[in-house]
């Protein structure tokens, strides 16, 4: 029993860290959302750190790492608010492509997920909209229970418009055939729904950060009353409280990347986008009228956690999963059945 | 990572599970806050020392197995699934205990733990004063020195176990210039020392789990005080570290109480509200992340890492997870929740959550009030001005 990361997992999260304070600072968020919404120039350098062939084995030019590698780097592209599609390939596609690997046509996607040349967005069944449908080459889709791999050429993308301005999504329409099937293995887009929550979970643990570290910083310099209103207890105990939920999602969340099991992943991404609902609730309040404009950084952080929010299973998608591995009676609870054996 | 227990760790579940199994009364416990129940837990300490149970963590020349944080954990899984006995020596063993460790000079360890570990001395708290709650630096009970003797005059409340502990451990300000964190000193004394007198406080519940101390003219030798004169406050921080952190409030006792109260929504759960059904969902999964996060920290410090502001966070987090636990609870009984009697065994089950809220509105306040847990993580971990 070993609960910790490695000291190289948290190097290799703290190198992230430091790069993206620097390429996708919320300045640079704000930028993109004035802008492209997609930078080219920061996916090149995304490539060369080798993040976007995080999850891919080295045999296809990936490191080769695992999803417990991984959730510390989808928590900092969460930190950051990081507006390029690196999350969903690298912890969605990535993970349900490796078993196909054996196959020349998927092997050779995985290589160009890793050199940055092939981008892949993936669109769950349960889910409206398709994230970064536009700017793929492919799509994984499902039809059924069925796995299909679809070139962007093949769909027809009716481009909608997302509260998060970064996020760029998309219905898609299409026609299952025999050219794009992968498999037919059952059970797939269960998975994808598991690895969609742990990928959502870890992004909002390090949105929530994000938005308490901004509403820390605006309350340690805004003065009212002759004082920095971080000094006053009612807004100290907001923020407090925050840190606490957020302290206590962690821990769920990197068991979700462990074990991948439902029960864990319910919990992790239940208590992590709940954390990050609250850190939005709080922090808008924290920043006063300020935070109610556009002008502050916060509400790009807001946003991405409200949009993801729903996506990958709602909050009663889950819960209602939840119940039914904890409640039942012959479900196994108590501290004997946290861990498996 | 590695989220699966050793074939060591497995056979110390059994080895454990075994002896509790054997040794656990089979009819529960009078409160250790009644004098007979006291003493009853008194002797069940006794049976756990027996087997060398009573202090696991501790090294194993002084009577404790040097079992590790995931032992421990495991140790403390395996006593509330048993329904094993509260432990009315918890003051001593999870409190003194590593404070002694950390200060005393060979000769205070030698003279105190073995008997803490015995039972035979069982340690009450001696903190807070009727000016001094949450402002711990107000504390005015003063300890004057007179040769190589203090002498202690003033007052203590809220002083937990010591209606029936043996001995007294808390801050004396043995410098009466001295004001705030400044001239205290951490010092040890027996409760039948002469000049002392006891007052119990009754509990939510009626019974006496604190007392007021009321000290005139006490004389206790230097030798009690632990540390140096004028060092208590930054000792008394240690301790406080130690009851907010890691030991006290062992994960498992909250897994249990949530394992009940799954099994209350099991039994109930077609006739309450759906809305309980989420509270449930919450406290279940509430519990288990107070676990989770407390093996992540155990595997930290294991390996060589420090205990940090994760206490603040802690005690903020099971204390207000086993009120909204007892109260869910309480909600799902609708209005049978008053019924405080014993004799069927529903009674006794009903009687055993209302207990338990009772007792559980005590969390928030007790070992630091939930708001200076609060003003903590803002001034420590966010940085918030004071």
């Amino acid at each position: 029993m070993n609960f910790a990361f490695t000291e190289d997992q948290l190097l290799f999260r703290d190198t992230v860290r430091e790069f993206l304070a620097g390429e996708c600072s919320p300045s640079h968020v704000r930028a993109a959302a004035a802008g492209e919404g997609r930078s080219a120039e920061r996916y090149a350098k995304l490539v060369e750190m080798g993040l976007t062939g995080l999850t891919v084995p080295e045999a296809q030019g990936g490191l080769g790492l695992s999803l417990v590698d991984y959730v510390l780097i989808a928590e900092e592209a969460g930190r950051a608010a990081l507006p390029e599609p690196l999350v969903d390939q690298i912890g969605i596609v990535v993970p349900l492509l490796i078993p196909y690997a054996g196959r020349a046509e998927i092997a050779a996607v995985l290589e160009g997920i890793a050199a940055g040349t092939t981008k892949v967005a993936i669109g769950h069944p349960c889910d409206p909209f398709v994230a970064d449908a536009a700017g793929a080459d492919l799509l994984l889709l499902g039809d059924g229970e069925s796995l299909h791999l679809v070139p962007a050429a093949a769909v027809r993308l009716t481009v909608e418009t997302s509260v998060d301005p970064l996020r760029r999504i998309a219905a898609v329409a299409w026609t299952p055939g025999n050219e794009t099937l992968i498999t037919t293995e059952s059970g797939l887009w269960e998975r994808a729904l598991d690895l969609g929550s742990v990928a959502a979970a870890a992004q909002a643990l390090g949105l929530a950060q994000t938005m308490v570290d901004l509403a820390a910083d605006y309350a340690r310099t805004r003065q009212q009353f002759g004082k920095p209103i971080g000094s006053f207890q009612a807004v100290k105990h907001h923020l407090a409280s925050v840190q606490v939920a957020i302290e206590f999602a962690k821990a769920p969340v990197y068991k979700a990347a462990f074990t991948l099991a439902p029960r864990d992943v319910s919990h992790g991404r239940v208590a992590a986008v709940d954390a990050a609902a609250l850190a939005a609730r709080t922090a808008i309040q924290v920043f006063g009228a300020m935070g109610y404009t556009y002008e502050v950084d916060l509400h790009f952080f807001m946003k991405r956690a409200w949009a993801l929010a729903g996506t990958w299973g709602d909050r009663h998608y889950h819960l209602d999963r939840l119940a039914r591995m904890v409640l039942s009676d012959d479900a196994a609870i108590g501290a004997d059945a946290t861990f498996a054996p | 990572m590695e989220l699966r227990y050793t074939p060591k760790q497995q056979e110390f579940r059994a080895e454990v599970r075994t002896w509790l199994a054997e040794h656990v009364p089979a009819k529960p416990l009078k409160s250790y806050d009644t004098k007979e129940g006291f003493e009853e837990h008194r002797a069940w300490e006794r049976v756990l020392n027996s087997g060398r149970f009573s202090m696991i963590t501790w090294p194993k020349e002084l009577g404790g197995r040097g079992a590790d944080l995931i032992e421990w954990l495991i140790f403390e899984e395996e006593y509330y699934r048993a329904g094993a006995p509260g432990r009315v020596n918890q003051n001593g063993i999870f409190l003194l205990g590593p404070t002694l460790m950390e200060y005393g000079t060979p000769e205070q360890k030698a003279r105190f733990l073995p008997r803490m570990a015995a039972g035979d001395d069982i340690w009450a708290q001696g903190w807070s004063e009727p000016g001094a709650g949450s402002d711990m630096a107000a504390i005015r009970t003063k300890a004057i020195r007179d040769g190589d003797h203090y002498v202690i005059n003033g007052q203590k409340t809220w002083s937990t176990r010591a209606a029936f502990a043996d001995w007294c451990f808390g801050l004396f300000r043995t410098d009466p210039e001295s004001s705030r964190h400044h001239g205290m000193s951490f010092i040890l004394l027996p409760l039948d020392t002469p000049g002392i007198t006891r007052r119990p406080i009754p509990q939510l519940d009626g019974e006496p789990g604190f007392a007021e101390l009321f000290f005139d003219d006490v004389r206790v030798p230097v030798e009690n005080r632990l540390g140096g004169e004028g060092q208590g406050w930054n000792i008394a921080m240690a301790t406080a570290g130690f009851e907010r952190g890691l030991m006290l409030r062992s994960p498992a006792r909250f897994q249990e109480t949530a394992r009940r109260l799954v099994q209350l929504y099991r039994k109930h759960g077609a006739r309450v509200s759906p809305a309980v059904r989420d509270q449930v969902l919450k406290a279940w999964m509430d519990a288990e992340a107070y676990c989770l996060n407390t093996y992540m920290t155990a595997s930290r410090l294991i390996a060589g890492g420090k205990i940090g502001q994760e206490a603040s966070l802690n005690k903020i987090f099971w204390s207000e997870l086993d009120r909204s636990m007892h109260e869910t609870a309480l909600s799902i009984y609708g209005a049978r929740a008053e019924l405080l009697a014993s004799g069927v065994d529903e009674a006794d089950e009903i009687t055993r959550w209302i207990k338990g809220f009772l007792f559980s509105l005590a969390g928030p306040i007790y070992a630091g009030a939930n708001e200076i847990q609060r003003n903590i993580i803002a001034e420590r971990l966010l940085n918030l001005p004071r």
